[in-house]
Parts: structure tokens; C-alpha cells; sequence
């Protein structure tokens, strides 16, 4: 049996309660939510957490739903909720493509939003997602809270912008009307990481052409899990096969995926390139109100 | 019985609403399954139990400076730290393996693979040995490490096995088998020689249940008993008898219920040794559990297999011989469970199931800074390498032959008329009817339909890179299992026969005690079958019994599909002794001559009189009463057998799958898996079905994901379950199953094994159907990913390697 380090516990009751935990017990204080990422990394002794706060009671912070012109996601929201969620699924298909591939349904049914996340492991698919669509991060602490910018979010493998005695609460997405978005993603295996992922969504004007679009890219080492340079480069025009072609070319050569079992840095590039155009070609589809 | 003639299903229905006899029945043993109620190693807990941990090597190769084990016996709940230092003073530092070289239980010179054994920790509980382990401070001084088997022999590679005297290299055996004369006159006729390197890379079995054992020395009794995860119990007791000089009759080893072998749990593990030491110098029980990482790094890996295939045929396509050089990998010692006249396994069966007159394979083994293994996967003795080895080889014929690989080997199977054949390698297959078998996998597969699809398929991806190409693979093979013959077949000087006692009580309700140990496959109902099936009691009152020595008797246990070629013979032969016994007693009883009792289903009774005779109920008590029986009948109802297995059986079968590949990505998925098994009449035809969708599934896993690959520093790149793949049902296809029957005529009820069968035959079908999508002749799996793309790519990748 693989076991943990000895570590302290306790359960927090309110969000206030979590922040003035983390706040008492310092820097190695950790949140547990899902428990999905870090349980196994402490069994493996890879994280030595000295105390867990357990903020599964944190029921209220388990919510998808629209406020305004915005969607709000609770950092407690499981991968299962975020798979079948109907306003999700009215607003960015791209959610279900990628929690369809996450892990499986044990791990979906605990996992959650904020956990996943905080984690930053740079295979995590939803940090792609979330880059792609340029959410906003919602983080409180004991002084009150503040937004960040999802692509600001993660500042390393591993690492985010959420401090020692911080809580990430809730992540923001604005509505884009005559938007479509897609996630693609190949593994070795069902409930393997990505050995690339891509998640894109545009946003058409009435000529056709992108008024704006989002590329997001896991498990390859793109800056912020993303490639504005061919966001940019798409950006304003029609997209067409090879106007795509094109920003797919870009984000390929702009990752920097390293070699391991899951592929060499060759098929990885090749593979974002596949990725990206399937992903952006979908998406514009969608966007456009054609099936698929 | 002829080898076509197939017993009819018996449609009677026993109380329990089982059959009587063969048929579909729920397992028996699932009732407790089901409910969590098994019992495993790990669930066995003793008064005053402790719990030990093994620390582990972090380097492949290193020289051992020192051992610091103070602060962790400082530790307030250690009881006690073993190093190896700890180990020679009781001679017990190094341990035989079961081919002829000895392991070490705790390094005590130097580590030879990452994860082997370093120091044992025995604490009050798991979590404090655990922690005690980061308390012991191990200096090493490391060594280049041995990794590519291909360098293995390298005038400059480093000595790994420095222990033993006057070795200056790394070679540990050259063997061959065949005739290479013969051979190299077949391939000067031949018009057509195509010549192949073909990987089999280091899996492994992964059973869900890890290795463990809990270990009891009683001081008092001298008795030592050890609760183990092992698939062999008997052959485990005498091998500590043997090595350790404990007295035999005084070990008891109970193998529980058993989550899953596949030949992982058929060698002796240093953990369970030092359970055993560690109960002895605590003098309480000691319970060692290994974790997943621990499995899958330190005990037996299967295959390993570097193959080069040279095959000879005529333009038409007859096949003429087949010649194999291997270079085996067997890791940091020689570990691997063979028959000891049989280095490689089965591995000469490789001509498979063709005919053709010659034959010659050369196998090489080396050592290398890896661990430990070398049977073990539900290989059956190495046949697994052999028939992806050959089956390979034929699909590379047909691409140079521009040949239907279906038609190419219906050109080549061995025919109906030629059983028993007599392989050029030597082996006696028993039965069986080859091309009925492809003929009818064709059939369900639908294969000309198939081939057309695929036509039109390829004809459309001339312009879109997107459609998926469609492959179509095929695989014939021929298995042996059921080892014996005793004469032939031995394990470190035991002959491979198997031992069985069936008692019936005087209610008629039986005990069935067997030397083979179930590790999942449902022993429990298929043995209650047999008993059945011979003596006409209901199969729900027979209770079988298996696993703890001392209770059953000797016999060299489950693996390499042997359990119902060996003692599922030895359980028919005793009913069938039983039932004669009946006879006698039944005479007596109903006063008439033996000769005019004649047999129905469960009773014996007066010819012409039907009305007139005993049920095996009423003969049982008749046993067991007043009665006098006749001279030399003793009372009681039970009979002891002993089965040393004239011959192996010989299994077969014909497997196609149908594949799709996304070009762009390399992604593979198995559409369709066309599985037809003859392993002869099926006892319980769901267990069967149950134990080939498994092996399919294990097919699917080594052709597309599952291997253990190496870094340059011999770090182990598969140690814990998302790195070493297993498959999941979203890989698998849903089965399409035929069957065809050809008895075995030797095996006393016909039947042939078919534990291994499906791992055995399906990873070539899977690897044949990729490169047929792919339109390549060769390369080498598992196809992830990433292997696809660059074979389609035209530069393949090594999968036994670190990706770069």
C-alpha cells in the first residue's frame, strides 16, 4: 500500500473558514477538493502537504449558471456537473468534448473545477479550455477577492497566481452570441493525459468573418496553455481551410512539447497542427449553425 | 472418442437449476466475489500482526558503500530493520531461481535494477514502516547501467553479474532447437526469402491484486505458516523446505482467493522471504503487501523478445522453412520459470500451425540492469513470442508475395489427415482441424466483404487525408499447455504432474481436493462440472478445494494452461474410479452381478429393470453402512489420483480483427475482433467466453499500448498505472466469438485449456491488421499514438527505449 506522510487535517465549513485555515497554517497548508491529483502525488510522497484543509462541505461554491451576460462556474463543480450542464452545453459545446475525456467517471464525479485548475498540471484540460475562452479567475482571501485573468492564472507547471492564503472561488466566462467552440484531444488510452490537446472557439461576424476567436493548448508547453499569435493572425478574416491551416502551422511551431512516452517532440508538433485546424474548423461550423 | 466426434450437451437441470454436467452455469465462487467477500492476502490480519516495507534500489546499477539503518530502528513503532548484511549472516542473502542461478533477496554488493530489494522494515504498522524507510540512509556509488539488450554482449559493456565466479560478460545461455542444415538447403531452393527484426517488447501481467504474503513462525510448534499470493502453493512450500532447510511437513502455504496471475504470481518474491525471516526474528506474524508501483518494477515482467525471422517459400506461396535467431532479454538475473529442458519455454513451437519440413531457432540470453522475469503474461512457456514470431513472419511473406494473407495461409495450415503431426521442432501436436477454423472466422467476419470496403476505402483516402485507413489482420495459432509429461517436464527437479482426491460423503455430497490453485478463472464451478459430468451429482454439491498444502495434495499448480489439460484430467480420472467403485457397491447392494448394472446419468441400475438400482446418494451411504462388501472393496467412497499428462494438448485457433487508423493522428481503433477458439469440449462455455474476452483484451493491450521501456540509466518508464497501459473497454471492441471442437484424443474428457489461448493468438491479429491499414511490412509495437505516425512516417521508433 503506498501511504502519505504524516499530515494534520481539517475540514472547513464556509469559505471564510477555508481562507482563515490557509491564512493560520501558512505555506504548507493545501485545499483538498476532488483529491483526484493531489491524494495520489501524496501517496507517491511527491507533495508533503504538513496540513489539508477539506473544503468538500463547500456545497455552495457547486454551481454553473448565467448572470447577465456571463456565465459563472463555482470552484466546487465537479467534472460530472461541468459534462452536464445545460447551460454549458448551450454556450460552449467545448466543455463536454473535453470533460468527455477527462480521466473517467470515478475520477469526474469528485474532481472538480477549481481543483483541476489549482493543480496546474500542464496537461490539464480544462486549463486549455479556459484559456481558450479567456475566463476570468475569481480569488478571495481574508482581505476580500480579486479577479485574474485565466491567462495570467497560471504562471508555471504546477504553480498559479492564487496565493498562500488564497481560495479560487469562482471562474467567469463572458456569453458570445454566433459563437462556436470544439475540443480535441488524442491519448494512448481512455483516461490517459493528452499527449496533445487543442480547444479553440470563434466568434463570427455577420460578413462571416471571426470577430474573435480563442485557441486553447494543453500538455505541450504553450505559454498560458495558449498561441496568440495565431489567434492574431486569424483574427478579422474568414476562416478558411487555409487561413487555418495557417494559424494551426503557427501554434505547431510555437509550443514547446517535451519527449516522453507519450510521443517525441516531432509528433507532438505535428499533432497540435492536426489538433488546432480540427478544433478551429469545427468551431467555426458551429458557429456558423451547421451540425457537428 | 474420434477427433470429430463432439459429446452431446447434456439439457438435464440439477435442483440448483445448474447443469449436470457441462453447460453455462454462474460461478460458483462469484456469490462471494460479488459481496466483497472474498478473502485475499491482504484481508488475512493475526493477533499481534506486523507490517513490513522493502526499501528499494534508486539506481539500475550501483555499488552498495553503506547502509545506515540507525535512525530508522530509532524509530518509536520499528521492531525490526533487515539488510542484507543482516541476511548472509543467516546464508540467506542470495536465493535460487527456478532456472539455475541464484537471486538476492537484499543487495548486499551491488544493485542490478532499479526497485530491487535494498533493506526490510518491520514496523507496528504499515504507515510507520513506511516512514521509516526515508529514515534509512543507503550511500551507493553508481555504475553505467546495461540497458539496450542489443549492447548486452559489447566487448566494453559492464559486468553486471560480478557476483559469480569467473563471469567476464553478460551472456547468460545459447540454446537451439530445429534443424539448421535443413534449413539452410530449404532457403537455397527457395524462390522467395524475406527477412524481418521483429520486437516482442517487455510487458507486463499486472494482476489487479498485488504480491503479498503474511508470514507466521510459531516458536512453539516449530510450524510456519505463510498466507501468499501464489499460484503454485505446493511447489512454493518445498522450494522454502528446500532453500531455507525448514522442515517440509512443518510449512503450511495458503494461497487465498487470488485476484488475477497471469504467471506474475508463480515465482518466489524477496518480500515474501523476508515476511518469513522477519516473522522469525520478531517471533510474530509479518505481513508484507507490495504496492502497484513495486509490481509492476520488481516482479516478473513477461516476453522481451528480440526477434530476427528469415522465411523461405516458393512464388506461389509455399511456405518451405522458417529459421529465428533471439536475443532474450531475462533482466539482472536469470529468473524466468521454464521446464529446466527448456530454457526458452515453448519457444521452438514457433513453426506454428503450417506445414512445412524445416526449421531452426537460435535463442541468446543476456543479462541486462533490468528485473528480474521472464515467464509470465499467460504466455504458455514463451508460445506467445513464438506466434507472434511467426505469424509476423507470414503477413511479411504475403506483402513480398502481393498474396492475401488469408489465402496464404490456407495454402499452408496443416490438414485435417496429418494430426498427430509431428512439428519439424519436434513437437506432437494431438488434434484439430485447422482450416475449418479460419474458414469459419472468415465466415463471421464476412472477409471478402471486408476486403471490398477496405478497397473502396483506400481508393477515397487517395484525396482526404481524413477518411481512417481500414486494416484487416489475421492470426492462426497453435498452442501446447497441460505440461507434462513428467519424464520431459520438470520445475527445479519436479516432474509436472498434478494430484487430485474426490470423496463423497455418505449423503452423497463430495469433496473435490486439487494441487491447482485458482486465481480467478473459476476452478470452483468448472472442477464441480467435471465431477459432474462423470459421476451425475449435481455440480453445487461438490465442493472443491484448493490452496492450502495442507489439505490437498502435491502438484505443481496453475499456469501455462494447465489446470484442465493436467488436474481436470486427474478430477475425470478419479470420478471415473469413483463411479466404477459405485458399480461394485451397488451390486452388493442390489445383490446382481456387476455386469448387469448398467449407467444413466447419477445411477447405477439393473439392466431390463429400470426401477431397480442406486443413485450415487444411495450408493455413498451404502458405502459408508453394515453392508458387507465384496473382497477387496473397501469401504467408503473416495479415490486418489496422480495425472502425469501422456502428451500436451494442443489448442488452436483463428482470430481476425479489423482496424481503423486516423492517418493525421496514428490513432488506432479496434472496430472489430473475430475470435474462433477450439480448445476442445467446453465444461462451462462462460467461463471459456469469460477467459478469451480477457485474453483479447490482453492482445489489444500489448498490440496498441502496454510496454516497459527503459531510460538511458535504466529508470524504469512503465511503474505505475499511467504509464504501464491496460486497456479499458472504450479499446475494446465487443467480441465476435466462434468456436469449433476437436477433442484432444488423449485427455480423458477431450478438453484441451484455454486460459492462455486468447493472449497467445491475438496480438499478431491486432499488429498484422494496423500494418495492413498502414501498408507497411513491419515495425514494431505497441502502436500508440505516436509509434503509428512515425511508422507510417517511415521512421519507426524502438519501443523497448526511452522516446527522445
Amino acid at each position: 500500500m503506498q501511504v502519505p506522510a504524516p499530515f494534520e487535517y481539517e475540514r472547513a465549513a464556509s469559505v471564510d473558514e477555508a481562507v482563515a485555515l490557509l491564512a493560520r497554517h501558512g505555506p504548507e497548508a493545501r485545499l483538498v477538493a476532488g483529491g483526484h491529483s493531489l491524494l495520489p502525488m501524496m501517496k507517491l510522497r511527491l507533495a508533503r502537504p504538513e496540513m489539508l484543509i477539506d473544503i468538500n462541505d463547500l456545497s455552495d461554491l457547486d454551481y454553473i449558471r448565467t448572470e447577465g451576460d456571463e456565465i459563472a462556474i463555482g470552484a466546487m463543480t465537479r467534472h460530472a456537473g461541468v459534462l452536464d450542464s445545460a447551460v454549458l452545453a448551450e454556450h460552449y459545446r467545448i466543455f463536454a468534448e473535453a470533460e468527455r475525456v477527462i480521466a473517467d467517471p470515478i475520477v469526474r464525479n469528485r474532481g472538480t473545477v477549481g481543483g483541476s485548475l489549482c493543480q496546474a498540471d500542464p496537461s490539464e484540460d480544462l486549463s486549455a479550455v479556459f484559456s481558450a475562452l479567456r475566463g476570468t479567475a475569481v480569488i478571495r482571501s481574508e482581505s476580500g477577492s480579486r479577479n485574474v485573468e485565466m491567462r495570467q492564472f497560471h504562471t508555471g507547471p504546477y504553480e498559479t497566481a492564487v496565493g498562500a492564503a488564497e481560495m479560487l472561488v469562482e471562474v467567469r466566462l463572458p456569453i458570445r452570441p454566433n459563437s462556436g467552440s470544439a475540443y480535441e484531444k488524442v491519448e494512448r488510452r481512455a483516461g490517459d493525459w493528452s499527449i496533445a490537446a487543442a480547444g479553440a472557439f470563434v466568434q463570427l461576424d455577420g460578413e462571416g468573418r471571426i470577430a474573435d476567436l480563442g485557441i486553447g493548448l494543453a500538455a505541450v508547453g504553450a505559454d498560458h496553455f495558449t498561441c496568440e499569435e495565431a489567434e492574431d493572425a486569424l483574427r478579422g478574416g474568414t476562416p478558411s481551410e487555409e487561413a487555418i491551416a495557417r494559424a494551426a502551422a503557427i501554434c505547431a511551431e510555437g509550443c514547446q512539447p517535451q519527449a516522453d512516452q507519450r510521443g517525441p517532440v516531432d509528433y507532438k508538433r505535428h499533432l497540435v497542427g492536426v489538433l488546432v485546424a480540427r478544433a478551429l474548423t469545427r468551431s467555426a461550423a458551429r458557429a456558423r449553425g451547421e451540425a457537428a | 472418442m474420434t477427433a470429430t466426434e463432439v459429446p452431446a450437451p447434456d439439457d438435464t437441470r440439477t435442483p440448483g437449476g445448474n447443469p449436470l454436467g457441462f453447460g453455462r452455469m454462474l460461478r460458483k465462487e462469484d456469490a462471494r466475489f460479488l459481496r466483497g467477500q472474498g478473502r485475499y492476502v491482504d484481508d488475512v490480519v493475526l493477533p499481534g500482526m506486523l507490517h513490513g516495507a522493502v526499501l528499494r534500489s534508486p539506481y539500475a546499477h550501483a555499488r552498495l558503500v553503506s547502509i545506515d539503518t540507525s535512525a530508522a530502528e530509532a524509530h518509536p513503532r520499528v521492531k525490526a530493520v533487515i539488510t542484507g548484511q543482516t541476511l548472509e549472516s543467516l546464508n540467506l542473502a542470495w536465493m535460487p531461481t527456478l532456472s539455475g542461478d541464484v537471486t538476492a533477496v537484499l543487495a548486499t554488493d551491488k544493485v542490478r535494477f532499479q526497485g530491487q530489494e535494498v533493506a526490510f522494515v518491520i514496523a507496528e504498522d504499515e504507515y510507520s514502516a513506511r516512514d521509516a524507510l526515508e529514515l534509512i540512509d543507503v550511500e551507493y556509488d553508481p555504475l553505467p547501467a546495461v540497458v539496450d539488450a542489443k549492447h548486452a554482449l559489447d566487448p566494453d559493456a559492464p559486468v553486471i553479474r560480478d557476483d559469480l565466479e569467473g563471469r567476464t560478460d553478460n551472456h547468460i545461455y545459447d540454446w537451439e532447437a530445429g534443424d539448421a542444415q535443413a534449413c539452410e538447403e530449404a532457403f537455397a531452393k527457395a524462390d522467395v526469402v524475406v527477412s524481418e527484426d521483429i520486437i516482442y517488447p517487455r510487458v507486463h501481467p499486472a494482476p489487479m491484486e498485488t504480491c503479498g504474503s503474511v508470514a507466521h513462525m510459531d516458536k512453539v510448534t516449530g510450524k510456519l505458516t505463510v498466507w501468499t499470493t501464489t499460484q503454485a502453493p505446493h511447489a512454493h512450500r518445498t522450494v522454502y523446505a528446500l532453500v531455507a532447510g525448514l522442515p517440509e511437513h512443518k510449512i503450511q502455504i495458503i494461497s487465498p482467493d487470488i485476484g488475477g496471475g497471469f504467471g506474475n504470481k508463480v515465482g518466489i518474491y524477496p518480500g515474501y522471504v523476508l515476511s518469513i525471516v522477519g516473522s522469525i526474528v520478531t517471533g510474530a506474524p509479518v505481513k508484507w503487501m507490495e504496492d502497484r508501483s513495486e509490481n509492476l518494477m520488481s516482479t516478473s515482467f513477461a516476453r522481451d523478445y528480440h526477434m530476427h525471422g528469415d522465411i523461405a517459400a516458393t512464388k506461389e506461396g509455399k511456405i518451405l522453412a522458417l529459421r529465428v535467431n533471439v536475443l532474450a532479454d531475462h533482466g539482472a538475473f536469470n529468473g524466468v520459470a521454464q521446464p529446466t529442458k527448456f530454457p526458452a519455454g515453448f519457444f521452438h513451437i514457433f513453426t506454428g500451425s503450417y506445414d512445412y519440413p524445416a526449421a531452426h531457432c537460435k535463442v541468446t540470453a543476456v543479462y541486462t540492469n533490468k528485473a528480474l522475469g521472464g515467464v509470465a503474461y499467460a504466455c504458455s512457456f514463451r508460445i506467445t513470442e513464438a506466434v507472434y514470431l511467426v505469424e509476423r513472419m507470414v503477413d511479411c511473406l504475403a506483402f513480398e508475395l502481393k498474396m492475401d494473407p488469408a489465402e496464404l495461409r490456407m495454402k499452408n495450415l496443416l490438414r485435417p489427415e496429418q494430426f498427430p503431426y509431428t512439428s519439424p521442432t519436434g513437437w506432437e501436436y494431438d488434434s484439430g482441424d485447422y482450416p475449418r477454423a479460419l474458414s469459419e472466422a472468415m465466415r463471421i467476419a464476412g472477409y471478402d466483404d471486408l476486403r471490398r470496403e477496405q478497397a473502396e476505402r483506400r481508393a477515397a483516402a487517395e484525396s482526404d487525408p481524413s477518411v481512417p485507413l481500414m486494416g484487416i489482420g489475421l492470426s492462426f495459432f497453435t498452442e501446447g499447455v497441460g505440461a507434462g509429461p513428467r519424464k520431459h517436464m520438470d520445475i527445479l527437479g519436479l516432474g509436472m504432474a498434478d494430484g487430485c482426491e474426490l470423496r463423497l460423503h455418505p449423503t452423497g455430497k463430495a469433496q473435490l481436493r486439487l494441487s491447482v490453485q485458482t486465481q480467478g478463472q473459476g476452478h470452483e464451478t468448472t472442477f464441480a462440472q467435471i465431477v459432474s459430468h462423470v459421476l451425475g451429482i449435481p455440480p453445487e454439491d461438490v465442493e472443491v478445494l484448493h490452496g492450502d498444502t495442507d489439505n490437498t495434495p502435491f502438484g505443481l499448480g496453475t499456469y501455462g494452461s494447465r489446470s484442465t489439460p493436467v488436474s481436470g484430467a486427474a478430477a475425470a480420472v478419479a470420478a471415473q474410479r469413483v463411479k466404477d467403485k459405485a458399480r461394485l457397491i451397488a451390486a452388493t447392494s442390489l445383490e446382481c452381478s456387476v455386469d448387469d448394472l448398467e449407467w444413466e446419468h447419477g445411477r447405477w441400475f439393473v439392466k431390463g429393470d429400470p426401477t431397480k438400482g442406486q443413485t450415487m446418494a444411495e450408493i455413498a451411504m451404502a458405502a459408508h453402512s453394515s453392508l458387507e462388501l465384496p473382497e477387496g472393496v473397501e469401504g467408503h467412497l473416495d479415490a486418489s489420483v496422480v495425472y502425469n499428462p501422456p502428451n500436451l494438448t494442443y489448442p488452436f485457433g483463428a482470430y481476425i480483427c479489423v482496424v481503423d487508423v486516423d492517418r493525421q493522428t496514428g490513432v488506432v481503433k479496434v472496430r472489430r475482433f473475430i475470435a474462433v477458439d477450439d480448445c476442445g469440449p467446453r465444461i462451462n462455455p462462460m467461463i471459456v467466453e469469460g477467459q478469451i474476452h480477457g485474453g483479447l483484451a490482453d492482445g489489444v493491450g500489448m498490440a496498441l499500448m502496454e510496454v516497459i521501456a527503459f531510460d538511458k540509466e535504466g529508470n524504469n518508464l512503465g511503474g505505475s498505472f499511467m504509464d504501464y497501459l491496460l486497456p479499458t473497454s472504450l479499446e475494446c471492441p465487443s467480441w465476435e466469438l466462434g468456436m469449433t471442437v476437436t477433442p484432444s484424443p488423449h485427455h480423458p474428457i477431450g478438453t484441451k485449456g484455454v486460459g492462455e489461448s486468447a493472449t497467445v493468438g491475438s496480438p499478431a491479429a491486432v499488429v498484422n491488421a494496423v500494418l495492413d491499414a498502414l501498408q507497411i511490412r513491419a515495425a514494431d509495437m505497441p502502436f500508440t499514438p505516436a509509434m503509428t505516425w512515425r511508422a507510417l512516417q517511415g521512421r519507426p521508433m524502438r519501443p523497448d527505449l526511452a522516446i527522445e
